[in-house]
């Protein structure tokens, strides 16, 4: 810890930070803990969906307030105000999926307005609209894409903790498709997740949603023995996963703590090998029984390798392209062309990869990096329609700002600046990522398919 | 009588270090309790019950009389799991295994853990026989005055501990030593014994290069290798070492041909056959059959390190077998020139002679280290995996010798 580090610790250094203005970053509701307030649903023209899938998770809702003129009020000073609700509530749904004309989106104005400061901490504010894809017209397109600026903006403003998030629903998804999504928004599971935008269909293979959707199912996660990998692994043992714990041979003794500690079982293995997805079957049908197939296997496992391009050697370069991408890609390669090997995928088996705000938006001295993942991202998309045919999904997360022993290591004023330089002024935690990747891998999430979620705290860096 | 078969399914290890090294400051029960919880991770066993772990160590701390039940509480296994200790110094290993093979073919379990730990570090301190009478005398007394008798016949030398020796008590000679006058009776030269020690480097480096520990070995506190291990040695580095044992111009033995003082742990798990197969476990090897043997070394007319010649020709004989039968030879090397002598010794008794090509090709004791106690279940684990790679019938012979005069061999079959 720096001397600059352990002053800005003191309750001086506090106020001082205060004053400059960097407040206390708020602490984020985390887990599977629902909003304490009320759930406020705003339906707009030819919504419903919402109505239905909140219904189905038992999730009982309020009217909104809306922002019209004969809703506000005058404060002291003669100034109209917006709606106040007397109950903060702990999210407002807005179910926009009917909209299609310019003029409607102020339906949504209305509805955020009393929302923006009216939310209890660690609010949330979920919109539901129709993907471009299933609309007519120009105008209807243009607006779909429009709500996105609206949710990005809202991220933005929002305080306290609190994220906005925006669903787009392909034509044919039913409420069920779009259960595990929704409680993923509202539970604290998605703290660090805000502005962002993704897209659900109708399931490939529909399964209902529990709260341990792993039970008697196999995930594998690479890159378990530390850090955002040991989160994954246990997160996904809390909800009910028998976890193949995969780490280099070198790790082999944090690997063990990690597979010990949740009664999953631990795989030294270099996943650069050419036999990595063999190994990796066989493991699972030599330990966890031979029927055993693999539910998700969660491609975690990356290194860095950084240096500015005028530095960069074919050494380096190659290191990380093969570890972060390739390595996956050869994986996924015997484990989707073998369907029968013992071990194997299970037939709607859910892969998630990570990806990285530097594959979206570059980041200096990561060439390689980023092309890596970047490189995720495509192989997410490309995949998708590969796999059209199977009841097998493809995602990934892109993390921000995680704070990790590899970013303890970047210097203080450095990773203070990364801290902030997102909408819920904090770092994240391992665990933010292993929610999401669990999320996307739940059998209830078989409408979640092709999407790159980054869990970022909506990070400047990535737009 | 038996239908029931004892295979080996895999084995963990630590890497092996040299004594006062990374593990100086490792307890035996540490060393071993981290061997099982890389065991247990690697087939999934936390919180589950084994029917037996049984371990020991050679250097042993009176405080550690249930070091291998301990190590079990202390890892991740179901404390329903129970165990016990065994010892017959380098033998150790091999016991537990021979041990736990014999009551799974008995049917008194189904699945067990056989090994041993030792740390040369962590080694007992023995206080000087006058310091202990006194300090005896001083727990039983009850008044001050006897008290004070008591500390006063403690003198200045009697407070220098004695440090732990690997000495035999019958003949006073150090195990190199007693080995030197082994070395210098069968005539091996110490351009053998150098060319031993280093193709036992160049072969462990190559298996570590290949993967080949990656499923028998977890790290330990940030060692991810056998510290003893010297890939880059040559003969021409060995042969300017100085010679430790012996005397005068018959003195061949050094610190490069001689297995160093190690801390480490290592274990197996053996299942009966049809549990190993109904679980999906790999099945590596059985174990086929095993013998102990001891000389009588005391009057010097046979030798401290070559009981196995005694005990391989009963083995082969019982199960119908020549020293020509197998694909793998593991001997464990004390020292180079043990190795040498019992091949030597073996041959002169018309036991034909040995492939060295099939010799510890994956390495051995003078590369890998020798925790005594360990040195079994890494012998065991590699062999076992080595024959499965070979595959069905092929069959490996561990030889392994042990202090007073004792030796443990046994024949595993893939």
């Amino acid at each position: 810890m720096s001397i600059l580090e352990m002053i800005y610790g003191t309750p001086a250094g506090k106020f001082v930070a205060k004053k400059a203005g960097l407040s206390e970053p708020p602490t984020l509701r985390r887990g599977r803990t629902m909003p304490s307030g009320p759930v406020a649903l705003a339906e707009l023209g030819g919504g419903g969906l919402a109505a239905e899938c909140l219904q189905l998770l038992g999730v009982s809702t309020v009217e909104p307030l809306l922002d019209v003129a004969d809703a506000r009020t005058k404060d002291d000073k003669g100034r109209m105000q917006p709606p106040r609700y007397q109950t903060r509530p702990g999210a407002v749904v807005v179910d926009a999926t009917g909209v299609r004309r310019i003029t409607e989106l102020e339906g949504i104005r209305q509805a955020l307005r009393p929302a923006m400061r009216g939310l209890e901490k660690s609010g949330r504010i979920i919109i539901l609209a129709t993907d471009a894809t299933g609309v007519e017209g120009l105008e209807a397109k243009a607006v779909a894409q429009g709500i996105d600026g609206i949710n990005r903006t809202v991220g933005k403003e929002l305080r306290d903790g609190s994220t906005s998030n925006l669903v787009f629903v392909k034509p044919g998804t039913t409420a069920a498709d779009l259960a595990s999504t929704l409680s993923f928004l509202l539970e604290g599971r998605s703290a660090f997740v805000s502005g962002q935008a993704w897209r659900v269909g109708p399931s490939k293979d529909p399964h209902d949603l529990t709260d341990r959707p792993f039970d008697g199912r196999v995930v594998v996660v690479t890159g378990a023995a530390r850090g955002i990998g040991a989160a994954i692994a246990r997160t996904f043992s809390r909800d009910g996963a028998t976890v193949v714990a995969v780490d280099i041979p070198a790790a082999g003794d944090a690997l063990a703590k990690v597979a010990n500690e949740i009664g999953g079982s631990a795989l030294q293995l270099d996943i650069t090998a050419a036999d990595a997805g063999q190994k990796i079957a066989g493991h699972v049908a030599r330990v966890h029984g031979a029927q055993k197939r693999i539910w998700a296997i969660v491609h975690n496992a990356g290194i860095t390798r950084d240096k500015m391009l005028a530095n960069l050697d074919e050494k380096l370069w190659a290191s990380v392209l093969d570890v972060n991408l390739a390595a996956e890609m050869r994986i996924n390669d015997f484990l989707l062309s073998n369907p029968d090997a013992p071990g194997g995928l299970d037939t709607s088996a859910r892969i998630v990869g990570i990806a990285s705000t530097s594959g979206v938006a570059g980041n200096k001295g990561q060439t390689n990096y980023a092309a890596s993942k970047a490189g995720v991202m495509g192989l997410v998309w490309a995949m998708k329609d590969e796999l059209a045919d199977r009841p097998i999904t493809v995602n990934a997360v892109a993390p921000g700002f995680i704070e990790t022993e590899m970013t303890g290591a970047i210097p203080f004023v450095q990773r203070e600046i990364f801290r902030r330089t997102n909408s819920l002024n904090q770092g994240g935690k391992p665990v933010d990522v292993a929610e999401t990747l669990a999320y996307l891998c739940g059998p209830a999430s078989g409408g979640v398919d092709g999407q790159v979620i980054r869990v970022c705290g909506q990070n400047l860096v990535g737009a | 009588m038996t239908t029931r078969t004892a295979v080996i399914v895999g084995g963990n290890r630590t890497p092996f270090v040299k004594a006062g090294g990374k593990y100086a400051m490792a307890s035996a029960q540490d060393l071993l309790t981290a061997a099982l919880d890389g065991l247990v991770a690697r087939f999934g066993l936390a919180g589950q019950k084994v029917d037996e772990v049984v371990a020991g160590a050679v250097l042993k701390h009176t405080r550690d009389f249930n070091l291998t039940r301990e190590a079990v509480l202390g890892s991740a296994l179901s404390a329903h799991t129970p165990a016990c200790d065994l010892q017959q110094a380098c033998g150790t290993g091999l016991e537990a295994v021979v041990y736990v093979s014999n009551k799974i073919r008995l049917g008194q379990m189904d699945v067990g853990i056989a090994g041993g730990v030792d740390s040369a570090s962590d080694a007992p301190i023995v206080v000087s026989e006058p310091m202990r009478r006194a300090m005896l005398d001083l727990s039983r007394a009850r008044s001050l005055p006897d008290k004070l008798a008591a500390l006063a016949k403690i003198r200045p030398a009697d407070l220098v501990p004695v440090p732990p020796g690997v000495v035999e008590p019958r003949t006073g000679l150090s195990m190199g030593e007693s080995q030197a006058r082994t070395t210098a009776k069968w005539e091996v030269s110490r351009e053998d014994q150098d060319q031993l020690a280093l193709e036992s480097h160049h072969k462990l480096a190559e298996a570590w290069d290949d993967g080949f520990f990656d499923d028998l070995v977890t790290p330990y506190l940030k060692v991810s290798r056998d510290g003893i291990l010297r890939p880059e040695t040559s003969m021409e580095a060995l042969g300017k070492l100085r010679t430790v044992f012996g005397k005068g111009d018959e003195a061949t033995m050094t610190a490069g041909n001689s297995t160093a003082l190690t801390d480490g742990a290592a274990l197996v798990l053996l299942a009966e056959e049809e549990e190993a197969r109904r679980r999906g476990w790999p099945v590596w090897a059985k174990v086929v059959d095993a013998q102990v043997a001891a000389t009588g070394y005391v009057n010097g007319e046979e030798d401290l390190l070559l009981a196995p010649v005694r005990a391989i020709p009963t083995l082969l004989e019982r199960n119908g077998l020549t020293l020509a039968d197998f694909d793998f030879y593991e001997f464990h090397e004390a020292f180079a020139s043990t190795v040498l002598a019992t091949l030597k010794a073996l041959e002169a008794d018309g036991h034909g002679t040995v492939d060295r090509t099939k010799l510890n090709v994956k390495g051995s004791s003078l590369a890998a280290g020798h925790p005594f106690a360990a040195t079994g279940g890494r012998i065991v684990a590699s062999l076992a995996k080595m024959l499965a790679e070979k595959g069905p019938g092929s069959r490996g012979l561990v030889s392994i010798c042990a202090a007073g005069g004792q030796g443990v061999v046994a024949i595993l079959e893939a």
